[in-house]
């Protein structure tokens, strides 16, 4: 089976095994809001999304007149 | 009572009510002079050079800015005992949590790399080489967090914040015309007409006025520090305090390069030192001390922020009062933030023009979803019980929230796209 130690070597491998493995934990720990998501919770996370789509496009825009 | 037995005992009074606040003084305090730091000296200097005392009134306007803002995170950060960071992966989930998380870490280093910047550009001024800067600087901040307490740590921060102030007597230097400081500056008016320029240096102001690692700062030092619930009054007129310290120490800056420099084209708090180092030499001194000042003490928080924030995420131990074998990572994150930010400055011919604009542009994509969270989290009954936010702190939050987050877009979207401006 492959494995990320078996590419990165046992020690790095273990690192980002390790890392990974964290970051999964924190996933896991915090998949659940606690706020309660009311209408205006979910409006201002719209707003936030839909914000911060609109500012990725202008910094491509951006990055792709300057290339 | 006689009136001598009055005043004994008002004075008494004051003197145990000052203790205590010089107990629980500190997150407030600091980072709001931090907030001053080399990019904010860097935007008062060119402003009063641009527009004199024309803008004083505008600055004004910024305390109850930056007092409503930074208020609501003492609540939170005494009430929940959770960090920025943790309380935003907590309430909002993970998703939200790495996108707050990430960016800052982000923002708080290019932010970091501005500071170095600064101090090393200020002090070239007196000949000294950026390299021994970078690593006299890098030493002291370890030692000052090595020692192992958030107590002394803060006391000596605090000191470092006094100096900020050091742009008061430099005002004095310059004798300006109060009479006109007064009639100028206390009158709200656009000097030369509205125009793109203008619009631009007011962005600009309000962008150095609230910054997204203040936010996480002050929280994530509520927390360090210790205070509860029963301290937030304390930390409320800190944090009120502070706000008027960042406001005056601006409004004198101001002065100083609005009487000396008004009219000459200035880009950078380093060059208005070196110009008036040729004139009048203390004066010069003091800005450059003021500008290493100001990026120290932003490096010192701007860190400390970073590092608070991932042992908050990562579930590492991640306090001042511990030492580096109880919290190796706490201080890891904080060295190699100093070592990397320090480093970037010493590459000859780095994009610092072009990191010191970019800084701008990613802040602008963490101060509304840190503000946003802000509020919504104030407004949890679950979350702060009868701390939450009261109708009008709402009404003066959410005004405050969308006008800045408005204001910083625009300064994020003219930072990208100059022509806009003309």
């Amino acid at each position: 089976m492959v494995t990320i130690e078996s590419i990165l070597g046992i020690r790095i491998g273990g690192i980002i095994r390790g890392w990974a493995d964290k970051i999964h934990e924190i996933n896991k720990k915090y998949e659940k809001p606690r706020i309660t998501m009311s209408r205006g919770v979910r409006l201002a996370l719209l707003f936030l999304r839909l914000y911060l789509i609109l500012l990725v496009l202008l910094l491509g825009y951006k990055f792709w007149t300057l290339l | 009572m006689d009136l001598g037995s009055t005043l004994f005992y008002k004075y008494q009074r004051f003197i145990k009510v000052l203790k205590i606040y010089l107990l629980l003084a500190g997150p407030g305090l600091i980072v709001m002079l931090a907030d001053n730091d080399a990019g904010g000296i860097t935007t008062y200097t060119v402003t009063g050079a641009k527009y004199g005392y024309g803008l004083i009134w505008f600055l004004l306007l910024l305390l109850p800015v930056a007092y409503v803002v930074q208020e609501m995170t003492v609540r939170l950060g005494a009430v929940t005992k959770r960090g920025h960071a943790e309380a935003i992966f907590d309430a909002f989930g993970s998703f939200w949590g790495w996108f707050s998380f990430l960016d800052l870490a982000l923002v708080n280093w290019l932010t970091l790399v501005t500071e170095f910047i600064g101090m090393t550009a200020a002090l070239a001024i007196f000949g000294i080489n950026p390299l021994i800067t970078v690593v006299i600087v890098s030493i002291v901040m370890m030692l000052m967090v090595l020692q192992g307490k958030y107590w002394t740590w803060e006391k000596i921060a605090m000191l470092f914040a006094a100096l900020n102030i050091v742009y008061i007597p430099a005002a004095f230097l310059v004798h300006p015309s109060v009479g006109q400081v007064l009639s100028v500056g206390l009158i709200p008016h656009f000097p030369g007409g509205f125009n793109g320029t203008l619009f631009f240096f007011l962005m600009a102001n309000i962008g150095t006025t609230i910054a997204p690692w203040m936010i996480f700062f002050q929280q994530s030092a509520v927390v360090d520090k210790g205070m509860k619930e029963k301290d937030i009054p304390w930390g409320q007129v800190d944090t009120l305090i502070g706000s008027a310290f960042t406001v005056l120490v601006a409004i004198f800056l101001v002065v100083v390069t609005g009487t000396v420099l008004y009219g000459s084209e200035v880009e950078s708090a380093a060059q208005a030192a070196s110009v008036m180092m040729a004139t009048n030499p203390w004066l010069g001194t003091f800005i450059a001390i003021g500008l290493f000042n100001a990026g120290f003490l932003g490096a010192i928080c701007i860190s400390l922020a970073s590092s608070w924030a991932f042992g908050e995420v990562f579930g590492w131990a991640h306090s001042l009062n511990m030492k580096i074998r109880e919290a190796p990572w706490f201080y890891i994150c904080y060295l190699l933030a100093l070592v990397t930010a320090g480093s970037v400055v010493l590459i000859p011919n780095a994009p610092l023009v072009l990191i010191t604009l970019f800084v701008q542009v990613i802040a602008v994509t963490l101060l509304p979803a840190a503000l946003v969270f802000l509020i919504l989290l104030l407004n949890n009954e679950e979350i702060m019980g009868k701390y939450r936010n009261t109708t009008w702190q709402n009404i003066a939050g959410a005004t405050i929230v969308i006008a800045i987050i408005i204001l910083s877009t625009l300064y994020g979207i003219t930072t990208l796209f100059p022509e806009l401006i003309g």
